[in-house]
């Protein structure tokens, strides 16, 4: 049977990918930044996953404003890194997992989450940056990659509670599939950042500090938490947290199982616009 | 209207609702077109041109002429489509986000090296924090202007 065994969080910053890409990690400015994903680096290894289940948002790539999926699951073979205005970012392609991806499309759809099936698909920077953080610059993905992507771009947004129910009903449909499956839920994006007008740079490092200590120990209160509160505390941009409650939403505990092992956290300021936040749970 | 928008009593703060992705339709989906390098290639040839073979309004088409971020975003445009002109003229999205505030590249680069924009009094309008509207535009640009 196919298990989740942990969830990873993590910011997913463009610019972090322009510094890997450029070689430019060394430098003082991005030291601090890498330096936080070191012992997670090590811990992948010593936890490989057979497929990842990558929450994250799509920056205006695979959906323009044709058509806005507000949860697309991709079901593909693979997936090509897109051309986001710059080139595409020079990482391998990802592998899919067509059939465990169509296995939790069927249950979760049963469970009354619509989500959108997507067959061909190009993926950036919100789900090569955190496989490049956490895995380095290898040339090839080690593992599969099931991409998830989730509408934080045109409001309404899908609420925290939403996500949060959601990620419990991901955790069902990984566990009634047959095949003997280690299985991660990444849940990226965030924390406290803006991307525009006059309030541009806004960082609220107590808020953000407060939501991750409310995540791990209270993620039903965290869920709980409006859209305006992200909007006004953390930045027009910080909405995507509610991306994280989906892959906590799918931790043991929130099943009535024992609470998470926290292996890491990991909070910075600033890399370009925002705050970086990483976040490591075991399920026990 | 009937639709509950608590967010309008946030000060230097445009929101994408479904109101401006109606406004902005054709704004955005011109950004989309940049994805593609030989679109990149023409728009900068003639920018002008580029921008009349799409259904936008002179106004956007303008905003878009003087790279004015804060004027695309009330007229509907969206940052992540955006960001592709950007991106298009070779800026980041530091540059991007700064030219926002009103403040030059290195002061709006400092204020992040410095934590970044505080959130004491940019919490509603009406408070007294650097995005509030009679503090625009800040830094260099707000020194020049008084």
């Amino acid at each position: 049977m196919a298990r989740i065994t942990a969830s990873v969080y993590t910011s997913h910053v463009p610019a972090i990918g322009a510094a890997i890409d450029l070689g430019k990690t060394g430098e003082p400015y991005w030291q601090p930044v890498f330096k936080g994903y070191e012992f997670s680096k090590q811990w992948i290894r010593q936890n490989r996953p057979d497929v990842i289940f990558l929450v994250y948002n799509d920056h205006a790539t695979a959906f323009s404003l044709d058509m806005i999926p507000t949860f697309a699951i991709g079901t593909a073979a693979e997936f090509i890194p897109a051309d986001e205005g710059f080139g595409p970012r020079p990482v391998p392609k990802v592998i899919g997992h067509p059939e465990l991806a169509s296995h939790i499309a069927h249950s979760v759809i049963q469970q009354d989450f619509d989500l959108t099936i997507v067959n061909k698909m190009e993926v950036d920077h919100g789900l090569t940056v955190p496989l490049s953080l956490m895995f380095g610059e290898p040339l090839a993905w080690p593992c599969k990659v099931i991409p998830f992507a989730v509408n934080v771009v045109q409001y309404p947004v899908p609420s925290g509670q939403r996500c949060f129910n959601l990620g419990q009903a991901i955790r069902k449909a990984v566990a009634s599939y047959d095949d003997d499956l280690n299985v991660q839920i990444w849940g990226t994006g965030g924390m406290s950042h803006q991307l525009q007008g006059p309030r541009a740079g806004l960082i609220n490092r107590e808020w953000d500090n407060a939501w991750l200590d409310q995540l791990i120990t209270d993620p039903a209160a965290a869920a709980r938490v409006p859209h305006i509160d992200y909007v006004r505390e953390a930045g027009s941009e910080g909405v995507e947290l509610v991306m994280w409650l989906i892959a906590r939403g799918a931790m043991a505990d929130v099943a009535g199982g024992k609470s998470p092992r926290v292996a890491h956290r990991f909070y910075h300021v600033p890399a370009s616009n925002t705050a970086v936040g990483h976040l490591i749970l075991e399920d026990q | 209207m009937g639709l509950d928008k608590p967010y309008k009593d946030i000060p230097g703060t445009i929101i994408f609702d479904a109101e401006q992705s109606r406004k902005g339709y054709h704004l955005n989906q011109f950004c989309m077109s940049l994805m593609k390098a030989e679109n990149r290639e023409r728009f900068k040839a003639d920018q002008r041109a580029y921008l009349d073979q799409w259904p936008m309004t002179e106004e956007q088409k303008q905003a878009v002429l003087d790279m004015d971020l804060n004027r695309a975003m009330a007229l509907g445009g969206n940052i992540y489509f955006l960001a592709k002109i950007g991106a298009t003229h070779g800026k980041s999205f530091q540059q991007m986000a700064g030219s926002m505030t009103g403040m030059n590249e290195d002061e709006y680069r400092a204020m992040m090296i410095r934590g970044g924009r505080s959130i004491e009094g940019n919490r509603r309008i009406g408070e007294d924090g650097d995005a509030q509207a009679r503090h625009q535009p800040q830094g260099q640009a707000g020194r020049k202007a008084s």
